[in-house]
């Protein structure tokens, strides 16, 4: 029985590592550019990650397999350096992940938060609510008019309760399901939530992010291919929550400004 | 790498000295075991560390509660302190004089060195006295704020300041139900009272008051 | 022996032989038995989740039962998807996994193995366990009222959790239930805690110093301080949320939520104060959970490998040290949460150095191995096993650690798959292993080991059938609490999801046969010989079952400490803490 576990060990761990290798149910191409530094941590991790689990179990089994069925006067060893070996080892792996990984990987959280805002990067608002995303664009006066929680009438259509009847600014806003963006072009996403938790996901940008209600937060990303992606909510918000969605639609500079003509006149 | 000794075993004429990892907590001079059942332990003490413990870290949550609040919203606003805190601060303080004398009272008339039992009570029954004044004074507190207009969910002052308040008085309770304790076990005719029940409830009781002035001092300086 | 100890005299009644009981070793069985209503409930609702992902639109036959709103015609709704996965999150962290390893076990064996009469407050310990199971009544309440439980997981983030009906079914009633029970759950466990260290202080038999204690009562240790502080954050923490939801307080509800066409009548509160309250107690809870089961696991493999672990104050000292790192990491919950992203990567350095006394006491039990002498029980299978799930789950705590992956897979369910396996499996492994392995000291019956040894295979492998393939839908994107699968890029992951319900369904199955060969060795297992694994410490020197004085009118004095393996030449090969025999040890 000990060595029918051993062995089922090192095939599970094998089992479980083909899956990772072969790469069959990976991350999605990568669309931003800021991307590659997660995926870079990814890959590193996963190979620390990897060579840690696989070692931990064939161990494991090569132990079970070796050291079970013996004999009663069988003699009893210790390992080799002992407990005081064991303990260094684990500083010393441990402490050197950190380091490759955790210190040196910063670098990749600060380019999400902690980069700059781009001075040509425009400007949208993303509002989450039970259960859709809507977003706002400034229109031709580049200012967005005033957002009133009492104003917003779902039924009709005033998802942000704008008042343009009284404020100018929000005449020639621009109001969408779905998100369009140029291509290569810095976007400034203002998030607000209009009643509970949502979070804004897009698995192709690498970027995620909660809307706290009562917080307005900014998120700048910049995508670099064209096609329709999709924006998926992951912060628990409600019986809708799995149904959330909306999607992200990177154009090209041409196309984009044609689809804000058209949004324009409607 | 290994090699086997032959083991030795011996079976000693009088009981061994330590064998194994001891850290020699209470080791005794000629090295013999530690003799917990001479000096038996007294589990009240200890305890009573370890729920002032998670009491105290209830109320530092509350405080953490209170300075994010603060920052969160823009409605903070300062509320009047009713003056009656400050006579329900002293005889809060008094009556934790009062529990003192009273405890040393119950301890020399365990220790039978010659007090009486009905001195021992009569402080007690002072303190409780005290500890429902203080509670009627809170009480009072409570009052006086409703009567300005500041109940529960009015702004994050009045709230934190009921909420602050309220436990604390739940748990100024809770003290002087172990203070009924202590004086219902005190008036058995057979001794069963112990010093370390005494001391646990005494100890109690004198957290509440610090715990009040701590909390006398955060509703003064922050709400 | 200790004069202060309450002594209680026998119980006389049934009432209080068996319900009303002060008697740690009644109220430990009270605890598991407890334990192992919530992990079947928690189990099912598991199931009807998994069925309902992979078949969404099909009928359950007879869950219209259960709610009528829920489930019409027996189809779930999604809301009521989400009131189970509430309910199962909410059941197995507090009732399952909070109960069984700490307080059920540690109840029952803390008390022996320090050579103790009971616990140092017993009327107390009873009141703890009758507060917990009010807890549990009370959480179950939620299911039958009109609106089902609550649908805000069991997280319960505000404002979702805060605002009352506006926000979704069962967000009214089942909400405050929900709220009510976890409070009272945090007072039966700060009385538990408190009587936890108050005997492992002060009620230790003669010669029982604290170095002479058994690995798992040092978990049991460790385990209460860490629980005392962290339920004193929680209880005030769903105070204030009943508060918000009752009494038009805003602690954590800001202004201007339009909610269900109604303007929300609060102001000025903070989502995120809620996060970091709950996850203040969220993250040293996980701990909770897996420390006992360390401890557990230390013990029985000590004993199944007839020798001792390479150190004993090594494997203490990591576990102290976990439990005090604990405190400082709560944030890596809320990497996203829109709180200061520097704030990111000061919680993330403890996380990552967290690994570093995880990482030590995973290469000690692997390097006690070496040399051994293991022998293979069921309760030893599943101690192994303990090693291979928490090195499983461990290892994908690297990823979330680091906030710039986080970015990527948070809310997926690789979280999912990281936390199932070093709670749902890893801890649950420990349960199984103190299980097997005190069964016969606890009942006086030897379990069946054919039926252990099937039980742990199934386990072992529909374990990682159920959780593996969650790592790679995390690393696909899959998002996490989704009732149903509608979005393009799930669509080629469904397989896999059916997969793993299969699975789930075969391993539900195969504890079925735990749950029997419990209930039938109770009754008609062989007869348990007083120490039959041979094992060292004071539980082993009491008849099966132990009496209800524990140790009687003879004190036990404790010469050794427990792990004295490997004595060649005695009569057997090890020596019983109460033996004063000298020894060398013959391990070189």
């Amino acid at each position: 029985m000990a060595k029918l576990f051993a062995v089922t060990i090192v095939v599970i761990a094998i089992l479980s590592a083909i899956p990772i290798v072969m790469n069959y149910w990976g991350p999605p191409e990568d669309i931003s550019t800021h991307g590659h530094g997660i995926d870079e941590q990814l890959k590193d991790t996963m190979w620390e990650a990897g060579i840690s689990f696989l070692a931990s179990q064939l161990i494991l089994a090569a132990f079970i397999w070796q050291y079970s069925g013996r004999a009663k006067g069988a003699q009893l060893k210790t390992f080799p350096g002992g407990a005081k070996g064991l303990v260094v080892a684990a500083f010393v792996l441990v402490g050197t992940e950190i380091l490759a990984l955790g210190v040196i990987g910063q670098k990749a959280w600060a380019a999400v938060y902690f980069a700059p805002p781009n001075a040509n990067a425009m400007t949208i608002q993303a509002q989450a609510g039970q259960f859709a995303f809507y977003f706002r664009y400034p229109g031709p006066d580049g200012k967005f008019g005033t957002p009133h929680a009492d104003k917003i009438d779902e039924g009709n259509q005033n998802f942000f309760g704008l008042d343009p009847e009284n404020d100018v600014d929000a005449r020639d806003d621009i109001v969408s399901g779905e998100l369009a963006v140029p291509v290569n072009k810095p976007i400034s996403m203002l998030m607000h939530s209009k009643d509970v938790g949502h979070s804004f996901y897009v698995r192709e940008l690498r970027l995620q992010q909660d809307f706290v209600p009562g917080l307005d937060l900014t998120v700048h990303f910049t995508a670099t291919k064209v096609g329709k992606y999709e924006i998926v909510c992951t912060q628990l918000c409600g019986l809708g929550h799995y149904n959330m969605k909306a999607y992200l639609n990177v154009l090209s500079q041409d196309d984009f400004d044609k689809w804000m003509k058209d949004k324009a006149s409607q | 790498m290994a090699t086997t000794l032959p083991p030795t075993i011996t079976t000693p004429e009088k009981l061994p000295t330590y064998a194994g990892g001891g850290n020699g907590i209470g080791r005794l001079p000629g090295g013999e075991l530690r003799a917990l059942a001479d000096r038996p332990p007294e589990p009240a003490r200890t305890g009573i560390w370890v729920a002032l413990a998670g009491i105290a870290m209830m109320f530092a949550a509350l405080t953490s509660a209170l300075v994010v609040r603060h920052g969160s919203g823009n409605d903070w606003q300062n509320i009047l302190i009713p003056r009656i805190l400050y006579w329900n601060t002293a005889v809060l303080i008094l009556s934790s004089v009062t529990l003192e004398v009273a405890r040393r009272r119950v301890a020399g008339y365990i220790r039978r060195e010659g007090v009486r039992r009905a001195q021992a009570m009569q402080w007690l029954l002072v303190t409780l006295a005290l500890g429902l004044a203080f509670v009627a004074g809170q009480y009072l507190a409570w009052l006086q704020l409703r009567a300005e207009g500041l109940y529960l969910p009015t702004n994050p002052n009045s709230s934190f300041f009921y909420v602050l308040t309220g436990l604390h008085v739940i748990h100024v309770i809770g003290g002087l139900g172990g203070l009924l304790r202590v004086m219902y076990l005190l008036s058995s005719p057979v001794p069963v009272l112990r010093k370390s029940t005494m001391d646990a409830t005494s100890y109690y009781w004198h957290f509440m008051g610090v715990l009040w002035v701590y909390l006398l001092l955060l509703v003064c300086f922050a709400l | 022996m200790s004069e202060a100890a309450v002594h209680h005299g026998p119980p006389q009644t049934f009432l209080r032989k068996y319900v009303f009981s002060v008697d740690h070793k009644v109220i430990g069985l009270q605890y598991y038995g407890l334990a192992l209503v919530a992990v079947f409930i928690g189990m099912v609702l598991s199931w009807l989740m998994r069925f309902h992902l992979v078949w969404p639109n099909a009928a359950i036959p007879g869950l219209q039962l259960l709610s009528k709103n829920g489930a019409p015609s027996g189809v779930m709704t999604p809301e009521y998807y989400l009131s189970l996965l509430t309910m199962h999150g909410t059941l197995m962290v507090f009732f399952v996994l909070t109960n069984a390893p700490f307080a059920a076990f540690g109840n029952y064996f803390l008390p022996i193995q320090i050579g103790a009469e009971d616990m140092a407050f017993p009327r107390f310990n009873m009141m703890s366990f009758w507060t917990t199971m009010l807890a549990f009544v009370v959480l179950i309440s939620a299911f039958f009222v009109p609106d089902g439980p609550p649908i805000s997981g069991w997280t319960a983030y505000a404002p979702l959790s805060a605002v009352g009906k506006d926000a979704g079914p069962g967000l009214d009633m089942g909400q405050n239930l929900w709220g009510l029970s976890i409070a009272i759950f945090c007072v039966a466990s700060l009385l538990g805690s408190l009587n936890f260290i108050a005997t492992t202080l002060d009620l230790r038999a003669k010669g029982m110093t604290l170095m002479r204690m058994p690995l798992c009562t040092w978990a049991w240790f460790i385990t209460a301080c860490i629980s005392l502080l962290a339920f004193a954050v929680l209880l005030p923490a769903c105070l204030l949320l009943v508060l918000d939801r009752v009494a038009g307080t805003s602690f954590f509800i800001p202004a201007g939520l339009q909610i269900s066409d109604h303007m929300q009548p609060h102001s000025g509160g903070s989502p995120l104060l809620w996060q970091h309250l709950f996850w203040f107690f969220g993250h040293p809870e996980v701990y909770i959970a897996i420390l006992p089961a360390m401890g557990i696991v230390s013990h029985i493999l000590i004993n199944s490998m007839r020798k001792p672990l390479l150190s004993y104050k090594v494997v203490i000292g990591s576990m102290m040290t976990i439990g005090f790192l604990s405190y400082m990491v709560w944030g890596h919950h809320m990497f996203l949460s829109g709180m200061n992203p520097f704030s990111a990567l000061v919680f993330s350095f403890p996380t990552l150095v967290i690994t570093i006394p995880a990482t030590i006491l995973t290469l000690i039990w692997l390097g006690s191995l070496y040399g051994s002498r293991l022998q293979i029980t069921s309760a030893s299978l599943f101690a192994l096993g303990f090693i291979s799930m928490f090195v499983s789950g461990g290892v994908s705590g690297f990823f979330l650690a680091q906030p710039s992956i986080d970015i990527y897979l948070h809310a997926t369910y690789f979280v999912v798959g990281h936390f199932h396996l070093v709670m749902g499996v890893a801890a649950i492994f420990g349960v199984f292993a103190g299980t097997y392995f005190w069964f016969p000291k606890m009942t006086g019956h030897m379990m069946n080991e054919t039926l252990g040894k099937v039980h742990f295979w199934l386990s072992f492998v529909g374990a990682y059938c159920i959780f593996m393939p969650f790592h790679y839908l995390g690393l696909a994107g899959n998002v996490r609490r989704y009732s149903s699968f509608v979005d393009d890029f799930l669509q080629p992951l469904l397989p896999v999801h059916k997969f793993i319900t299969i699975s789930a369904f075969i391993m539900g199955a195969a504890q079925l046969i735990f749950l029997f060969n419990l209930a039938y060795s109770r009754f008609w297992g062989p007869k348990a010989p007083d120490n039959p694994w041979d094992c060292t410490s004071l539980e082993w020197t009491m008849p099966s079952p132990p009496p209800w004085n524990n140790f009687g009118d003879v004190h036990p004095v404790v010469y050794h400490d427990p792990y004295q393996y490997g004595v060649e030449g005695a009569k057997d090969d090890f020596i019983m803490q109460t033996s004063p025999e000298q020894v060398k040890t013959m391990v070189r």
